[in-house]
């Protein structure tokens, strides 16, 4: 009861003390805020596509050419969002000249025998001009011309086998039979996920920022906040009384782990409210997972707090743990993207699992059971940490 | 009666020795000064016997506890007023005292009582609801002071508590250390004011390089001096630890590893 009681005391103080300092609680709500909004804007997806700059150059003024400029024009990606702005330009160089001053991010040319190639029978050719000095927009935007491209020609010839198969085969042309489609496209793909709609990159990313804003903060706020005490001499007051070790690490992590909590769900909110990812577990997991992750992190945390004696150390010493793990957890980029050693390495680091076990229930609806193998991994790490990290805390702190 | 008893007390800082095998006993109830240079070893010991540092050998028994088996019960019957101010600045006075009560598990009434007893004596009772950032030093000293009083322990540590504040804060203080004493805490007070150790203590240890140069009454050391008439503290203080200005440069003290020197500065040199 006691313990519990000197717990509570030590993280009421700790919050009160927090809920005071104006500028500390505006960095705290304003720092998930940047994250998110930052990372939901600046990385590209097909919603991204939105007004691009890109050239044209169309040397065949025919009624085809035209029909496919108007096609590209007019691609809207999201309801009333034109995906491309086109311009004009008089040659492939002068696109590329454009491309240069980033004028626009991409182009297309048309060739001038294109109607002329396609009445003969023969490819028609469109060349797709990138800007390699932006690989993810140029990818997208490419891939998108492509796409528009090829489905403009896949109706040409559609139309093409069609009259062919009228006129020379007995087939009849009923309406809804389109057996033109079947000869250029006999495979007809489908795409099928767990959950309904299409995943955005967002949504891949949320969970991720999600779990990496609350364990850093929250590895950040405990190493912080001991040896801040520690600095000012306020942890003498604290240690001097006839409460144990315990109590004080235990005491500051219940309160770190309440703000923790707090910048996670104003993580959740924005992903929700402004980007439009569906949760599709449960909330009550989330958090639970979030506390877990929190949980693993505490005996880093501590030894950390333990051993550099000013706050300053302590932030330098977690940034060297906190850097890499942004990029080796699959934050931001997915973990089978990177080189297996890399994958071991990410491995290694709760955080993975943390967010692994996040994106299941975020994105993927996964339940408790489908995520078992990630919550004892978390709860193992957190229990072999916290003990050895308690007795060496003790052991620092009165060296 | 002993209420402090040290023996062969040592604490070593990798290769320095920062106190260095020192004995001796505190009476209950006196004052007693401990004295010493810059680095002398004064802040480390008086960490030790408040449980707040691990010895590298030797031990104490404070209020009839030893330090490293029973800590818990020792920290029971002390109060510390440190080389810091022990109070967080975005906290008002009486949420400062109430924490610290709390941690020492006294009910709230009993905290609220005691509190505002030593803020009224300390006169601190009309600041208690303002935030203690907002205070001056000798303001916030009265409230640490307050704060290591809650407990009302047997043994007060004071290290170095009017350094840097102005004389009549310096006064109010003394005058409420000696009202205390006389009520029966026994003060342990490290200090380089000469005048405050020989107008509060009845005994004072000289501390020098972590050990014991000195331990008698003010009275009994003052008569070693013999070539001069009328000696002040001072003189046997300088005769004892010399003349010599202890400046040698030492490495930016960082954290627990460090030792711990007297003074207010953060780098301080030995």
């Amino acid at each position: 009861m006691r313990t519990l009681s000197d717990i509570l005391q030590i993280a009421k103080k700790d919050l009160l003390e927090f809920t005071r300092d104006r500028l500390r609680l505006i960095t705290f709500v304003i720092m998930p805020i940047f994250m998110m909004v930052l990372v939901g804007f600046i990385f590209p997806s097909q919603n991204t596509l939105k007004n691009i700059s890109i050239g044209l150059n169309n040397n065949d003024n025919s009624e085809a050419s035209k029909q496919l400029v108007n096609v590209v024009e007019n691609l809207e990606v999201t309801q009333s969002n034109k995906a491309f702005k086109v311009t004009e330009y008089k040659s492939v160089n002068d696109i590329k000249a454009a491309i240069k001053k980033q004028e626009v991010s991409g182009g297309f040319a048309i060739s001038a025998d294109f109607s002329e190639n396609i009445k003969n029978n023969q490819q028609a050719n469109v060349v797709i001009v990138e800007d390699q000095s932006n690989p993810q927009i140029s990818a997208i935007t490419s891939q998108t011309l492509s796409k528009v491209v090829e489905g403009f020609g896949q109706q040409l010839g559609i139309q093409k086998v069609n009259k062919i198969l009228v006129t020379k085969l007995p087939i009849s042309s009923d309406k809804g039979k389109n057996p033109g489609l079947a000869f250029v496209s006999p495979i007809k793909t489908q795409l099928e996920g767990i959950i309904p709609g299409e995943p955005n990159y967002f949504e891949f990313v949320a969970p991720g920022i999600m779990a990496m804003v609350v364990m850093t903060a929250v590895l950040t706020g405990l190493a912080a906040s001991v040896s801040r005490e520690k600095e000012q001499g306020t942890l003498d007051g604290i240690l001097i009384s006839p409460i144990s070790r315990l109590s004080i690490i235990l005491g500051k992590t219940l309160s770190q782990s309440i703000r923790g909590l707090v910048q996670g769900m104003i993580v959740l909110l924005l992903a929700i409210f402004l980007f439009g990812v569906t949760i599709h577990g449960s909330i009550l997991l989330v958090a639970l997972l979030l506390l877990l992750g929190i949980f693993s992190f505490v005996g880093l945390g501590i030894l950390v707090s333990a051993s550099a004696a000013e706050q300053e150390t302590a932030t330098q010493m977690l940034f060297m743990f906190q850097f890499p793990m942004l990029f080796l957890s699959g934050a931001f980029f997915p973990l089978q993207q990177m080189p297996v050693i890399m994958q071991r390495i990410a491995h290694i680091l709760p955080l993975t699992y943390a967010i692994e076990a996040l994106r299941k229930v975020v994105i993927l609806g996964a339940g408790i059971a489908d995520v078992q193998k990630e919550i004892l991994i978390l709860s193992g790490i957190g229990i072999v940490t916290l003990f050895f990290a308690v007795p060496i805390f003790k052991k620092l702190i009165t060296r | 009666m002993k209420i402090i008893e040290v023996e062969n007390l040592t604490k070593k800082f990798k290769k320095f020795t920062a106190v260095d095998s020192i004995s001796f006993d505190v009476e209950k109830g006196e004052i007693f000064g401990f004295l010493g240079p810059n680095g002398a070893g004064k802040s480390t010991t008086i960490r030790m016997l408040t449980t707040l540092l691990q010895p590298t050998s030797g031990t104490a028994r404070v209020a009839g506890f030893d330090i490293i088996k029973d800590s818990d019960e020792v920290r029971k019957h002390i109060g510390l007023v440190a080389e810091k101010i022990i109070l967080y600045n975005h906290l008002t006075a009486l949420e400062n005292l109430e924490f610290f009560g709390r941690l020492n598990h006294l009910p709230i009434e009993v905290i609220k009582e005691r509190a505002n007893k030593w803020l009224l004596r300390l006169d601190m009772e009309q600041w208690k609801n303002q935030q203690a950032g907002t205070y001056s030093t000798g303001m916030k000293q009265r409230v640490n002071i307050a704060r290591a009083l809650l407990t009302e322990p047997e043994i007060l540590f004071l290290d170095e508590p009017t350094l840097g504040l102005d004389p009549q804060t310096a006064h109010h203080i003394r005058t409420f250390l000696q009202e205390l004493n006389e009520n029966g805490v026994t003060i342990i007070l490290t200090t380089h004011d000469m005048i405050e150790a020989e107008t509060l203590s009845r005994r004072v240890a000289i501390i020098d390089h972590g050990k014991i140069a000195a331990l008698d009454t003010v009275l009994n050391l003052k008569k070693v001096i013999k070539d001069k008439k009328n000696p002040t503290l001072e003189d046997v203080f300088l005769n004892i630890t010399g003349f010599g200005i202890r400046d040698t440069l030492q490495k930016i003290v960082s954290g627990p590893k460090g030792p711990h020197f007297g003074g207010t500065s953060q780098n301080r040199v030995r």
